[in-house]
């Protein structure tokens, strides 16, 4: 079984991708599963450790093996079985269908390169460019991404741009071959406001202007509001709760997530009141209880939530909580709603 | 003897940091004016929020008030002393009274010394208390920023960021100081652990009537911490007001656009606001723009604006702006430049 039918560009089923440490087995990933329409955005939320990364990585095929290990799950891009793939098929698709950008790009750009070196490299290996065509499609591609003056500026090294301008070097990088699949791993978390306003927006006018399907991966709730179409939330290496924007914001039907969705402070809330605070630390995932790895930072854990792993339920069709009140929070949403909307 | 008599509790008054940048052999050296004549009060028991992007000098003017980084000119008066032109055996005195709490928890603390030692470092400097009274004393702190006393022995490399967060507070609090400079004390923290570190900021303010200046890019966090809050760009503050009146009525086009860019956490609201995308980066702070600073990137930039250095004037009540475009009759800019009024303020 290796198709993806109807538009799905990329399934991913039952992933887990294991570490071996000196704690024991690192459970990093423990079985996450979506699809991904062309043109779509989803969005991957989590705090450090949740395995947000990973995750991406996995569908790469880069974890480091040793010590990590895709240990099962099906990894599904347009048809083709990326896990059973060789190292030499992998590299055929990586960086040409399915690109990434990194949170820093000062240290994903080589520094002893020229600018102009680095994005030919890309076109040159994947699509067959002479020099002269790969120049002119590096050049190209920098206008796109909004570097003015391209032309001189292509030759220029990575630290003669700023943060902002080295993300939008990446990105048009990543974006040279026209990839189906974008995953961008916290893209502006190391930018200033205002900049990562501007890589948003460029992002956003890509993907509808080029059709590409993109992951986004962040910590941050505002982000993923504006940009995604879906949302997976993680914590502890599980997929905590999964559904579609607008339904996960209005209505979160996990406790998780809840509580990140109230810790963010709201600025048309007046001063002084104390902000909501998730207690306690994440865990640490080479030593998760039996039960729910949330519950003893839960504040409506009971008795079942230190015993018993919870249930994956189905909320809907596209809903999905990773709880044992999973129905009850979803009705309490539902109700906060209700009151807030009269 | 205070100052102005008021509840200040430090003044500013035309602070200058100014770097020196060697220009090799044949350049002439090049000065970056971080802090660029910086006046400004914090009054006793408030939350002073200071934001703007990086390399903008908010973390220099913190650090020049407890003269971390000496100021080039101007005055810092804290209770009535000029501690700017202190000489160095004198400021230690103050030191007491003046504490910092660094962005990074994870290079702030030396990974050679236990919690104890850290903590007690400050207060065995100041000769605070003596012998095995230290001990209780450090372990009282640790209880009061959230950590258990038996981790007294631990070293920062066991401990999360959040939980190294807890202990640089606890080592600003071992002298039991009046104000606070907290540099970007949140910003490395998890989405979960930021809110229990603002709330812990809050507390110990409560409790121990702390005055701070939270220096932050987080608008968000800014607005839900900060009594009032200035904006700072290329070295000046460009706006000052109460943390409600930033947020609801900007005046400055730098501040509506830092505001704007901020996401917000509702799809709905992100899929119909209209946001204002700033051009460009933020320029070199080796070489800015003439008169207002940000002329380069302001939709409403006028020859005017090129020329004039724009003052920091009261617009509205305890409301001030630094904009030639708007003033006390006519504070809102949008207004103005379709009326076709030019340079109205200062």
């Amino acid at each position: 079984m290796s198709t993806n039918g109807n538009g799905t560009i990329l399934t991913v089923k039952d992933l887990r991708t294991y570490f071996n440490t000196e704690d024991g087995v690192v459970k990093a990933v423990d079985g996450i599963s979506f699809d991904l329409k062309k043109g779509e955005t989803l969005g991957i939320v989590g705090e450090s450790g949740s395995g947000k990364s990973v995750t991406n990585l996995s569908v790469m095929r880069l974890i480091p093996e040793p010590p990590g290990k895709i240990v099962n799950g099906d990894i599904i891009f347009n048809g083709i079985d990326v896990r059973a793939l060789s190292i030499d098929e992998v590299r055929k698709i990586r960086g040409k269908r399915i690109a990434m950008i990194f949170q820093d790009p000062m240290t994903s750009l080589n520094p002893f390169l020229k600018i102009s070196t680095q994005l030919m490299e890309v076109t040159k290996l994947h699509l067959g460019h002479s020099k002269a065509e790969a120049r002119e499609h590096a050049i190209k591609m920098l206008e796109t991404v909004g570097i003015p003056d391209a032309e001189s500026r292509v030759d220029g090294y990575p630290h003669e741009f700023s943060g902002g301008m080295r993300q939008r070097v990446m990105i048009a990088m990543a974006l040279s071959c026209d990839p189906e699949l974008l995953i961008a791993d916290e893209p502006t978390t190391a930018l200033d406001v205002t900049i990562q306003a501007q890589i948003l927006e460029l992002i956003k006018s890509l993907k509808s202007r080029m059709g590409t399907s993109v992951i986004l991966i962040t910590h941050d709730l505002g982000v993923v509001a504006g940009m995604t179409d879906k949302i997976i939330v993680m914590y502890a290496g599980k997929v905590f709760e999964q559904a579609p924007t607008g339904e996960l914001f209005s209505t979160p039907a996990n406790p998780y997530t809840k509580g990140l969705l109230r810790s963010v402070p709201d600025p048309a809330h007046e001063q002084g009141a104390p902000l909501y605070q998730i207690p306690g630390l994440p865990p640490d995932v080479a030593r998760l209880p039996p039960g729910c790895p949330f519950a003893e930072r839960c504040d409506r854990a009971e008795d079942i939530c230190t015993r018993e792993y919870p249930p994956f339920v189905q909320i809907n069709e596209h809903h999905h909580s990773l709880c044992h009140f999973a129905e009850e929070v979803y009705a309490e949403s539902q109700q906060e709603r209700a009151v807030s909307t009269v | 003897m205070d100052t102005n008599g008021s509840n200040n509790l430090i003044t500013l008054e035309d602070l200058q940091v100014y770097y020196r940048i060697a220009g090799g052999i044949l350049a002439d050296d090049k000065i970056v004016k971080a802090v660029d004549g910086v006046s400004l009060d914090i009054k006793r028991g408030e939350t002073l929020g200071l934001v703007g992007e990086s390399g903008c000098g908010k973390s220099t003017l913190g650090k020049a008030i407890l003269r971390l980084t000496e100021p080039t000119a101007g005055k810092v008066f804290f209770k009535g002393n000029d501690l700017a032109h202190l000489p160095q055996k004198a400021m230690r005195e103050h030191r007491r009274h003046l504490q910092m709490i660094f962005q990074d928890p994870y290079s702030s603390l030396n990974p050679r010394m236990n919690v104890g030692q850290i903590i007690a470092e400050p207060i065995r400097t100041f000769g605070l208390t003596y012998g095995e009274s230290i001990e209780s004393m450090v372990g009282d702190l640790m209880e009061t920023v959230g950590l258990s006393r038996r981790f007294l022995t631990r070293y920062p490399h066991e401990f999360s960021g959040g939980q190294r967060q807890r202990i640089g507070i606890a080592r600003a609090l071992a002298v039991d100081p009046e104000f606070i400079v907290a540099d970007e004390p949140i910003s490395a923290l998890d989405v979960s652990i930021q809110a229990q570190i603002m709330n812990l900021m809050e507390k110990l303010q409560a409790e121990k009537n702390l005055t701070y200046l939270f220096i932050s890019h987080d608008l968000r966090a800014i607005r839900h911490l900060s009594d009032r809050v200035a904006v700072m760009y290329l070295g000046r503050i460009v706006e000052l007001a109460s943390g409600k009146n930033i947020y609801d009525d900007p005046l400055m086009p730098y501040t509506k656009a830092l505001i704007s860019a901020v996401p917000v956490p509702d799809p709905a609201i992100e899929a119909t606001r209209e946001r204002i995308i700033l051009q460009g980066d933020v320029p070199s702070p080796i070489n800015p723009p003439t008169g207002c600073h940000f002329h380069t990137r302001c939709v409403y930039a006028i020859e005017e604006c090129k020329q004039i250095v724009p003052q920091l004037v009261e617009i509205k009540p305890l409301h001030r702006a630094a904009c030639i475009r708007i003033n006390s009759e006519h504070p809102h800019i949008e207004q103005n430049a379709e009326a076709g009024m030019r340079a109205i303020g200062k």
